[in-house]
């Protein structure tokens, strides 16, 4: 079984087009990763399906770092 | 046997795919598994890579990939000249774009500016008129138009503000231009998808309830997916609806209905 952060970074990597050595828990979507704005919409999208979740639009603006990304999904799976 | 669809080697015209979450990419599928040519117009550079990694993954082919502002009479015109010039005659046109700007799609409808109600209006519903106004002059053989609406045109959906006016012209102008376009034996129809998580449906803030509440209230008890409202397109664009003209097709599992 896969850890969440090996999920994310993986969603990630599909999803942007980074090389798994950029994917760093404080890499920001949008700064160090090259996303638009569409592109956070699609990733949290993504994510959504990958952890069978639903993330409301107010979660979804603290997520904007990789290490955000696994922590909000660590929480929510309690 | 008879061939029911008549779409094989058929130009079909798609506009509005934005990645493969969109209701247009379900209905390219649908498009390509009936052996029609597709052809994709895109506004933006960031649609033109998805669609060509879409075409890619999947192994298929575009007969044609053209950019389209629908926006722009000018690039509009020029975008289905160029089509026609291309292919010769066009057989169908499916149009799936919409546009809200995202302060008109929250809080009250009251609140909505002049700026961005005309906004909407034109990117989701004038762009229909003008797209069909483009391309009949290449409808030689006769043809059909479908566009996407939704419920939010007739009923009021908390959030939908804006755009369900935008949709409601958007039927409103499918009918008048089914006169219009009948002349020339082209349809025009609409259909109005239940909800289905598109990039432009995330846009929508009471979007997941109005999930749950089809799942829970709709004769189906399910939401529908992106290949049943491909599917449904196709046979609106299809031989199987030619008597079909200036309706609103619902595929929404039958939420409509309910009281």
């Amino acid at each position: 079984m896969s850890t969440v952060l090996e999920r994310v970074t993986k969603v990630i990597i599909d999803r942007l087009g980074v090389d798994e050595n950029e994917v760093k828990l404080e890499a920001s979507f949008r700064e160090d990763l090259g996303a638009d704005s569409l592109d956070v919409v699609e990733l949290v999208m993504e994510l959504e399906d990958e952890f069978d979740m639903e993330i409301s639009d107010e979660d979804a603006e603290q997520i904007s770092t990789v290490g955000s990304a696994v922590k909000y999904i660590e929480s929510k799976q309690g | 046997m008879r061939d029911l669809i008549q779409l094989k080697d058929k130009n079909i015209v798609v506009m509005g795919v934005a990645n493969e979450r969109s209701i247009a990419w379900g209905v390219a599928k649908s498009l390509f598994e009936v052996g029609a040519n597709v052809i994709f117009t895109y506004r933006k550079e960031r649609s033109l890579g998805k669609i060509e990694k879409l075409l890619k993954d999947n192994n298929l082919e575009a007969k044609l990939v053209v950019e389209c502002d629908v926006n722009s009479d000018d690039s509009i015109k020029s975008a289905f000249g160029q089509i026609g010039s291309e292919v010769g005659v066009i057989h169908g046109v499916v149009h799936s774009v919409a546009f809200a700007h995202a302060e008109d799609l929250k809080g009250d409808f009251l609140q909505t500016s002049r700026e961005g109600y005309a906004f909407a209006q034109d990117t989701s519903a004038y762009s229909l008129i003008a797209a069909a106004r483009e391309a009949t002059p290449f409808m030689t053989e006769g043809g059909s138009i479908v566009t996407m609406t939704y419920l939010g045109a007739e009923r009021v959906l908390e959030g939908y503000n804006v755009m369900g006016i935008a949709k409601a012209s958007l039927e409103a102008s499918v009918k008048y231009l089914a006169l219009d376009l009948g002349k020339n034996n082209v349809r025009i129809n609409a259909v109005s998808a239940g909800a289905i998580r598109t990039l432009a449906a995330k846009g929508i803030s009471s979007f997941n309830t109005i999930l749950h509440q089809i799942e829970e209230k709709a004769p189906l008890k399910r939401n529908v997916t992106q290949q049943e409202v491909g599917d449904m397109t196709v046979a609106l664009l299809s031989n199987l609806s030619s008597g079909v003209t200036g309706e609103v097709i619902f595929v929404d599992s039958g939420y409509n209905i309910m009281g």
